[in-house]
């Protein structure tokens, strides 16, 4: 179970969060000016890496903020955590 | 009890107390100290059960953990018994009841064992091969596999013991109290950090404890007698925790370990009572040091498996620990010198043995000459080719081995004897490192993985890293902690060690044989009878991954998970597939490591703790009212109100037609309630509904449709204005955290400028909806200041008032079509404006009802409930909702999605209402749709979603969704059911009032 440096809280337990998918999806402004292909690659297409990737997290149990993480999937290493809005600290 | 079986010698028995326990039902005697396993061989005892598949007879094999064979059943017939417990690790009490599993009648004549003499016919994969064909048949013959294959019996009353969930933080975790971890732990604890020591034995020292051997020596003492002196003085360490009957059940990543510290397992059932059995430690720990040792390996020949063969290590610890002798005729069969060590413990008391069989050609090491000192002849180069006796071995030959090892030449030799031990080196116990996902490297001199790359702030030290000499396990402890937990001081500045043990070895997985093998039955895994035989017969039929042949075999799979086999199954297979050791993969070890009951997993959270739920402020009162209640998500809300002897059908129907005819009441506290403020708020809403919000005026209620971004319906819902920047949304009750989670989402990383605030108030506010014709006059009387004329307070609006001094929100909103007012009032006095509201109602016959007459009301008009009639497939054009779907709106959360190809077919499920032809009949929701049931397959078009009778329309109705049904107003269609076909006509979803004159009706 991973220890989770939550951005706003500190160090906690995985069970206190909720993952919530690729970070860095930005919904699309216009969403009516795109068409279907374009649409269906915002709503659908999901990365699913093995090795580094960009994630959503959400401090459910504690202060409900999400903030995103770079995790190593392959060995669940977290690489760092930071806040919405925020560039990505490490490649 | 067979006195020449035990030696007074061991400190760790108390002979003055003398225990009594029942095994197979005969009653028998230990001593204080004894493990079921010790007290059964000093009575002589080793046939304790029979095995999986050919029920051949099996004794207690080990001392450990690691038992594949003395798998027995405790307290049989009773509440607390418990299956698939090793008599190695049961340590005795007055009136212990164990018994044999996997046999019957008896373990000495078991009618399974016909499978023996089947054996031809049962290789790997039999199963599988013979019974899935035809795979209808799986059925019938699945039942007799069943019975013939048990393993243990499951309690069948409610477990009458306590357990427990901890959780504990540490500087350091030391897993293993043997000469390292005992070490590791005073050097941790003694620079200062908090340490937790932890052993799945009763007592401390692992094997070091019980070496008494003038071969081995720390400082010139026995390795005992100095490991006595290191654990009294950190048994006095304020820094360390120590635990033990402990066992480390899983390590998982960031050093989150979980353990089981057993409490009262040693104890007298009657002392039980009332006491924690179980601690299910959930351990977070900085840095964590693994010294879980090793495990002795077994010798892969045929016959191995008799009643009387065990482990060499087994038998020295038997003699030493507990002293018990395991035979009076001895042999023992090695491949290095541990044996020898044995051979020293047996020597030492005088118990006769009748040779020593090493596989290697040169044994020169000081202990083998001390040994042979004893006149014990040693057959050096030889191997053990068979053994004899059913019950318990009395007899096995031995055949001379060739140069390379792979075959035996010469005469066989015949050896008399009644316990035969064996000795095939040592696997480190890496179980718990590549649970955490380390990764090990393989050792080509002496044939063992070793863990290699670390997945987190962790080490092993001693004979789990590989250390196997005492010099090499004390000199690499102490050099790689002080590395590990970066200090200078390692609290042993002199350590001299005398080790005369030698390390040479001479591996052979497979032994050979002077038979084919097809004509032997040489056991890799004990537990599941899988032989050598099994896994070669997998290579050849294609496997080739240690995680295919250990599935078609089922080697490891046991629920020892192959502690003793598995290694040798990996050499089979390289030695067989002529590739490297860890080539095709090493099995994988899955927590937990032994195993755990379903009491410690759960602990606490059983009977009314076994999931949260969540009451009502009116909850009581229902109570009282004779209410059934049903599970709404995490709520119990009341289904209803039955009457005498009513059933449910009769009680809805009751409740129904009063809600109708004069006036119903309804608890909807458990409705999501979200409170949301801001200068923003109405364009949010805007942004998360399908309808317009920002022209609501303040004071007015609007129903609201929320969608995903794929367009389909997520929850709905009545949200009220309050005020210009603030407004009350509610959800569904299921709905209601997903709904402030997903809002929280979009305005936390969508919309982050709006400037919105959201909180749950669902749990602040009681809700009691009152409806009928009749409802006016009801809260006209609970309220009297407030004006309740149609001019003043309209349908869908909504007026702040007082109830004496509580101030309350009523909205005048319905759900069933009726007029309807609900009360909003500050959740600890709902109970009572509840109970105000049935006293002013007594004259109108105001009916309490519950969700199901709240379902059958919403059905006759037609409304939805998302969740029953949609599932997550559905858009509010599909629904027939188009006149909620605002199409001026730029954007909102799904709007795009409405109109992808996929969404805009014609031939979508769309949402109908159903009538049967005959009006008694009522649909079974969930039932398909169909027109043609002669065609095959029959095309489904279709399911019921929501069925009823309505007492009001007094015919059957239902809901359901079907493909194109827009377009098929009118149509008969086909409900086929078990036994009959039920024609339906689709109709509109509206059943009842569909002009809604209802809601401003007078009476
Ligand atoms: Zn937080």
């Amino acid at each position: 179970m991973f220890l989770i440096n939550c951005p706003f809280c500190g160090e906690r337990e995985q069970s206190e969060f909720k993952a919530g998918g690729e970070a860095h999806i930005v919904r699309p402004k216009q969403p009516t000016e795109l068409s279907d292909d374009e649409w269906a690659e915002y709503l659908f297409m999901r990365k699913n890496i093995k090795g580094v990737q960009f994630e959503r997290w959400n401090h459910i149990h504690g202060c409900r903020k999400w903030f995103n993480m770079v995790r190593d999937t392959s060995n669940d290493q977290i690489k760092a955590v930071y806040k919405m809005g925020e560039k990505p600290p490490v490649k | 009890m067979s006195n020449n079986l035990r030696f007074k010698t061991s400190k760790f028995i108390d002979e003055t107390y003398r225990v009594s326990f029942k095994f197979n039902n005969k009653t028998y005697f230990g001593f204080k100290g004894d493990t079921l396993a010790s007290a059964l061989l000093a009575n002589g005892i080793h046939l304790v059960g029979r095995s999986f598949k050919y029920h051949r007879p099996r004794g207690i094999m080990t001392s450990g953990s690691e038992e594949p064979n003395a798998i027995i059943q405790l307290h049989d017939n009773s509440s607390r018994t418990e299956p698939n417990v090793r008599a190695t690790e049961v340590e005795i009490y007055e009136g212990l009841v164990a018994s044999s599993q996997n046999c019957w009648p008896s373990v000495n004549f078991d009618v399974g064992g016909i499978n023996n003499l089947l054996s031809p016919i049962l290789p790997a994969g039999f199963y599988y091969k013979t019974f899935m064909w035809p795979a209808s048949f799986w059925e019938k013959y699945e039942y007799f596999i069943r019975k013939s294959a048990g393993l243990g019996k499951s309690p069948k009353v409610a477990d009458p013991d306590i357990y427990e969930h901890n959780y504990i933080h540490c500087d350091v975790l030391v897993i293993g109290a043997g000469i390292s971890g005992i070490m590791a732990a005073k050097i941790a604890a003694k620079n200062g950090f908090k340490t937790l020591l932890v052993d799945e034995k009763s007592y401390l020292g692992g094997s070091s404890i019980y070496d008494n051997s003038e071969f081995s020596k720390i400082n010139n003492q026995l390795t005992c007698s100095w490991l006595e002196k290191e654990i009294n003085e950190i048994s006095k360490l304020e820094n360390l925790e120590i635990k033990i009957r402990t066992s480390v059940a899983a390590y998982h990543g960031y050093n989150f370990l979980l353990a089981r510290e057993s409490l009262t397992d040693h104890l007298p059932i009657n002392q039980r009572d009332k006491k924690v059995r179980h601690r299910l430690l959930k351990i977070r720990a900085k840095k964590v040091i693994t010294a879980t040792g090793s495990i002795e390996r077994p010798l892969i020949f045929d016959n191995n498996d008799r009643p009387g063969i065990l482990l060499s290590s087994a038998i020295k610890k038997y003699i030493d620990l507990y002293g018990v002798a395991c035979g009076e005729n001895n042999i023992l069969f090695t491949n290095n010198d541990t044996a020898y060590e044995t051979a020293m413990s047996l020597i030492q008391r005088g118990i006769k043995i009748n040779a020593i069989i090493d596989n290697r050609e040169q044994v020169d090491s000081k202990i083998c000459y001390e040994v042979e000192k004893n006149n014990i002849k040693i057959y050096k180069g030889f191997s053990v080719v068979d053994t004899y006796g059913y019950r318990r071995i009395n007899k096995i030959s031995i055949m001379k081995l060739s140069k390379d090892g792979q075959t035996v030449i010469g005469d066989k030799t015949k050896l008399n004897c009644d316990c035969l031990g064996l000795s095939g080196g040592w696997t480190p116990a890496v179980h718990l490192f590549t649970q955490s996902g380390g990764k090990l490297k393989f050792r080509e001199e002496d044939q063992v993985f070793i863990p290699d790359v670390y997945p987190s702030d962790q080490i092993s030290i001693g004979s789990c890293n590989g250390d196997f000499g005492l010099e090499e396990v004390i000199k690499n402890t102490l050099s790689s902690l002080k590395k590990f937990l970066n200090i200078d001081n390692s609290e042993y500045k002199t350590v001299e060690i005398i080790s005369v043990l030698n390390q040479s070895k001479r591996n052979i997985w497979l032994l050979p044989s002077d038979k084919s093998i097809g004509k032997t039955k040489s056991f890799v895994d004990y537990q599941n009878d899988a032989t050598s035989k099994d896994i070669k017969l997998a290579l050849r039929e294609g496997f080739r991954s240690i995680e295919h042949v250990k599935r078609y075999t089922t080697t490891g799979m046991g629920t020892d998970q192959g502690k003793l086999g598995n290694m040798h199954a990996l050499g089979i297979i390289s030695e067989t597939a002529g590739t490297k050791m860890g080539e095709h993969g090493t099995t994988t070890f899955r927590p937990p490591y032994t195993p755990l009951t379903f009491g410690t997993i759960v602990g606490r959270n059983v009977g009314e703790f076994f999931d949260i739920f969540r009451r009502t402020p009116i909850h009581d009162w229902h109570v009282k009212n004779n209410a059934e209640f049903e599970n709404v998500g995490q709520w119990k809300r009341a289904w209803y109100y039955p009457k005498e002897n009513e059933n449910m059908h009769q009680a809805v129907q009751r409740e129904s037609k009063a809600a109708r005819d004069s006036a119903g009441i309804l608890d909807a506290s458990t409705l999501g309630k979200i409170d949301i403020q801001g200068t923003d708020a109405s364009e949010f809403l805007n942004r998360v509904y399908t309808n317009a919000w920002s022209k609501l005026a303040v004071g007015k209620c609007r129903y609201g449709l929320m969608l995903n971004e794929d367009g389909m319906v997520y929850d709905d819902g009545v949200t009220t204005r309050l005020g210009e920047n603030h407004y009350i949304m509610t959800t569904t009750t299921g709905g209601a955290a997903n709904v402030l989670g997903k809002l929280e989402d979009y305005l936390q990383t969508e919309w982050p400028e709006l400037d919105v605030y959201l909180s749950s108030v669902t749990d602040h506010y009681a809700t009691i909806s009152v409806c009928g014709p009749n409802s006016k006059k009801i809260v006209s009387k609970v309220i009297p200041d407030l004006d309740f004329s149609d001019e003043m307070f309209p349908h869908m609006s909504f007026k702040n008032a007082k109830i004496g001094n509580i101030k309350c929100r009523v909205m005048r909103i319905s759900f069933t079509g009726e007029q309807s007012y609900e009360i909003n009032i500050q959740a600890n006095f709902g109970k009572s404006v509840w109970e105000r509201c049935m006293d002013a109602g007594k004259d109108f016959n105001i009916t309490p009802y519950g969700t199901e007459t709240m379902h059958l009301l919403r059905a006759e008009k037609g409304f939805i409930i998302v969740g029953q009639d949609t599932d997550a497939t559905l858009t509010p054009i599909d629904l027939q909702m188009d006149w909620i779907v605002s199409k001026k709106k730029y954007d909102f959360i799904g709007k795009r999605s409405l109109y992808r190809s996929d969404t805009i077919r014609e031939d979508r499920k769309q949402l109908v209402g159903l009538l049967t032809e005959n009006p008694e009949e009522v649909l079974e929701e969930g039932a398909q749709i169909v027109s043609d049931v002669k065609k095959s397959p029959i095309e489904m078009l279709g399911h019921v979603t929501s069925s009823y009778y309505s007492p009001n329309l007094k015919k059957s109705i239902a809901l359901g969704v079907l493909k194109s049904g827009k377009n098929m107003l009118g149509q008969k269609l086909i409900i086929p059911m078990e036994n009959k076909n039920i024609n339906v006509i689709v109709a509109d979803p509206v059943f009842l009032d569909k002009e809604g004159k209802k809601l401003n009706a007078k009476l």
